[in-house]
């Protein structure tokens, strides 16, 4: 039986992790994603399914606690917003380099700086290009409503353990903050180490018994070659990742002269403004990204025929537009909107922005 | 059937949980809602606002553009969001405190006298309910059955005792909504 | 008599713990590391918890320390080992976890992250190697670096108005509620390595009897980056370390 409940994205963060099997939640507040650790706090799961909830000294030991964590081969994870992720893209480095699997989640606030603790997009180059030293990629996810804030949850500690890869649930205040429809799935029990160890291998440090070699999880390799080798692993895994776990969600392109390119609370917007659009004969479509890496590469240039004009929107000076500008080539013009510091465009104005730039 | 109502007045009035309420009742129907707040600092005795859409389909942007029904609790929010209601549509507004009363000519306008109501009952937290009654009297797109498990889905169940006092506010406000304009 | 009849079980007086892998360590000739990590090895072996012992190494010359004991091991970013440490025996509270840190990487760039893990009272581990110096790097300034002391970063020697104190951390430990037992030892002689290897088997007893962090600071030598004799270095440090960082348990509860 699933429930159906009224809840903030933020919430279901919390709910998803508990009913998921999840291990282990190490965090530190910050606005606006504190109800995360709250919702944790208030629904006691070490009472129920054991999970641990620990409130840390700072992001930088959360994202080290989840390091632990995640050696031990248990599912854990840890959530903060957009100066906190900063703090923590020296852990994630290590976590993606290790090879270690976790779920983190990016509630995002504006920026640069203390910034502003309204909805923004401008961690899009932080999440998709990595954040931390090093060549790294990490799995990001960009839901778009309540019930994708629940179900990334159980889909990113799936895709986390089945490649050995942080993932990034990247959302912002709007999605965080905004109380929707959710149908809660059953709970899930937490995994044993033996089970982890059936179904994802026998790497964890989980104290080492007589019947195998010691597990050493490290991300350091001072040899050239070896060193060298473990990139390309590393770099071979993505590749796998950009064939197999591109997912995106297309609304009125089938026969679209133009298409609007958004992902989270801007797809949303743009949802209405396509309605808003063909409800006046624009052919206008959304194409909406749910995985921003690996990016729908594929699906652009798949639609670039079609297509007269892109429009990216973001809450953000320009990011995304960057990436549907390499995959495009040049062979479509590509142009950009953008508000910031917490102005949420209407559709209307979405609408208005598309026009300019296309339609004058 | 879509909507698209803002709720606006100054923090600690109930407006976050009246809307709440709302979306609840919504869901205890089968329909698609969202409960879009503003946040932060501002809600700290500041202003505080919520966008609640009620749907039959999938709600694409829970910001939008203008509003079927506006409920306004305070002047800044009288101000600011007159303008966005659709024409046609509905403004409710508790007068107290209002020195700059609604203009608009092509809304249907109601007031609801819900401090003066709430003080009648004995009971300043009846107010939120007392508004929200009001609305239910001149939209009646939840049933109030449904609002009723709302406000149990809402409240938590410590809270449940009080569940028969929110009815009779609602019900109160029902019956004090008093038309200014109609169109 | 040839010597396969001398190497018999009942001719043995001494042999490696079979904790301690084969690999040759990579530390100098003289470094205290290697005999801590002997120390660790027996206790775990004479404890019989090797199946239940989870290691995490920090930045610095120990970071390699997982090559040389058969357990599993974490590699933490620089001074970041008690937050591993805290989350690993949180998920696995039946389990042995130690954090084995210099000064460095402890008492400088991890001082929020031990301070916070022995104030929530972790009941874990904690091996403290102070040497004065970071060693790994090229032998710069550590916070323990003493007044006057000559570091690559210090060339005239530690001046108080432009480097501050000596930092002693290891009584600010003993000053958190969190902390079970806190200590100050050395391993420069066998007496000392005694000690030490008594204090560390203590730790371990602790730390699954829910009694906080138990936290071992032994004051090391460092001949390398000292620049001295590995027998010059053990003088130095009798004579200069022990009297900023004295030896003896601090608290034991």
């Amino acid at each position: 039986m699933t429930e159906k409940v009224l809840k903030k994205g933020n919430e279901v963060i919390a709910l998803g992790a508990i009913h998921c099997g999840c291990d282990g939640y190490f965090g530190y507040p910050i606005t606006p994603q504190s109800e995360i650790m709250e919702t944790l706090m208030e629904e006691k799961p070490w009472e129920t399914t054991g999970m641990v909830v620990l409130q840390a000294e700072s992001e930088i030991a959360s994202i080290n606690m989840v390091h632990g964590g995640a050696c031990c081969g248990k599912k854990v994870m840890t959530s903060s917003s957009s100066p906190g992720m900063s703090l923590m893209c020296e852990g994630l480095s290590y976590l993606a380099g290790s090879e270690l699997p976790c779920v983190l989640v990016n509630v995002v606030r504006g920026g640069p700086g203390l910034g502003t603790i309204q909805p923004s997009q401008g961690d899009y180059f932080q999440a998709v290009k990595g954040g931390g030293h090093g060549d790294y990629r990490v799995i990001v996810l960009a839901p778009f409503s309540a019930q994708e804030m629940y179900d990334f949850v159980w889909l990113g500690f799936d895709l986390a353990f089945k490649y050995r890869t942080p993932v990034l649930i990247l959302t912002d205040g709007m999605i965080g903050q905004m109380m929707e429809k959710v149908e809660l799935r059953p709970q899930k029990p937490r995994l044993s180490d033996q089970e982890v160890a059936e179904l994802y291998g026998s790497w964890a440090t989980t104290g080492k018994p007589t019947t195998r070699q010691e597990n050493i999880i490290t991300s350091l390799a001072l040899e050239a070659r070896v060193h060298e080798a473990l990139n390309q692993k590393l770099q071979a895994k993505y590749r796998v990742i950009e064939e197999s776990e591109v997912r995106f969600e297309t609304l009125q392109c089938e026969d679209a002269d133009y298409i609007l390119v958004a992902y989270g609370s801007m797809a949303r917007i743009c949802e209405s403004a396509v309605e808003l659009a063909r409800s006046q004969g624009i052919k206008l479509g959304l194409l909406r990204p749910i995985t921003l890496f690996p990016f729908p590469v594929k699906e652009i240039e798949r639609m670039i025929p079609q297509l007269k004009g892109i429009m990216s929107v973001e809450l953000s000076t320009g990011q995304m537009v960057e990436d549907i500008r390499l995959a495009v080539s040049g062979k479509v013009p590509v142009t950009f909107y953008g508000r910031l510091g917490g102005v949420i465009p209407t559709p209307q104005e979405v609408l208005d922005a598309f026009k300019t730039n296309y339609m004058k | 059937m879509k909507e698209e109502i803002i709720i606006a007045g100054f923090g600690g009035q109930g407006v976050l949980s009246m809307g709440k309420i709302l979306a609840y009742s919504g869901i205890m129907q089968d329909q698609e809602v969202t409960w879009m707040p503003s946040y932060g600092p501002e809600m700290r005795g500041g202003t505080a606002n919520v966008t609640v859409v009620i749907s039959d389909k999938r709600i694409s942007s829970p910001i939008v553009n203008a509003y079927d029904t506006a409920i306004i609790l305070n002047q800044q929010s009288l101000n600011k969001f007159e303008p966005m209601v659709k024409p046609g549509g509905l403004l409710i507004y508790d007068p107290n405190g209002i020195t700059r009363h609604p203009v608009r000519k092509d809304i249907t306008i109601y007031s609801i006298e819900a401090v003066e109501e709430a003080a009648k009952l004995g009971n300043a937290k009846a107010y939120n309910m007392i508004v929200l009654g009001a609305f239910l009297k001149l939209k009646q797109i939840v049933k109030m059955e449904n609002v009723i498990k709302g406000l149990k889905k809402s409240i938590p169940e410590r809270h449940h005792h009080l569940i028969p006092m929110n009815e009779q506010a609602i019900e109160v406000g029902m019956g004090a909504a008093k038309e200014i304009h109609q169109v | 008599m040839d010597i396969k009849d001398i190497i018999k079980p009942e001719n043995i007086v001494y042999q490696k713990t079979k904790v301690l892998t084969n690999k040759v360590m990579h530390y100098c000739p003289g470094c205290s590391h290697g005999t801590v990590h002997k120390l660790i090895a027996e206790v775990i072996d004479e404890m019989d918890i090797q199946d239940k012992t989870i290691g995490i190494t920090p930045v610095g010359c120990a970071v390699f320390g997982y090559n040389y004991m058969h357990i599993d091991w974490q590699q933490a970013a620089h001074g970041r080992a008690p937050a591993l440490a805290t989350a690993t025996k949180r998920l696995y509270p039946d389990k042995y976890v130690f954090t084995y840190q210099g000064d460095g990487d402890l008492a400088s760039i991890g001082t929020a992250e031990i301070m916070h893990a022995c104030n929530r009272g972790e009941n874990i581990v904690v091996i403290f190697i102070n040497n004065a110096i970071y060693g790994m790097t090229g032998g710069q300034m550590a916070p323990t670096t003493l007044i006057g002391m000559v570091t690559s970063t210090t060339p005239y020697g530690r001046q108080v108005d432009l480097n501050g104190y000596p930092l002693k951390i290891t009584e600010l430990i003993a000053q958190l509620e969190g902390t079970c037992y806190v200590t100050r030892q050395s391993v420069q002689t066998a007496v000392a390595a005694r000690k030490t290897k008594k204090a560390i088997r203590k730790a371990f007893e602790n730390s699954n009897q829910k009694k906080g962090t138990s936290f071992i600071e032994v004051v090391s030598s460092c001949n390398s980056g000292w620049k001295v004799s590995p027998v010059q270095a053990n003088e130095w440090m009798e004579e200069n370390m022990f009297p900023v960082y004295p030896l003896g348990d601090i608290k034991d509860r």
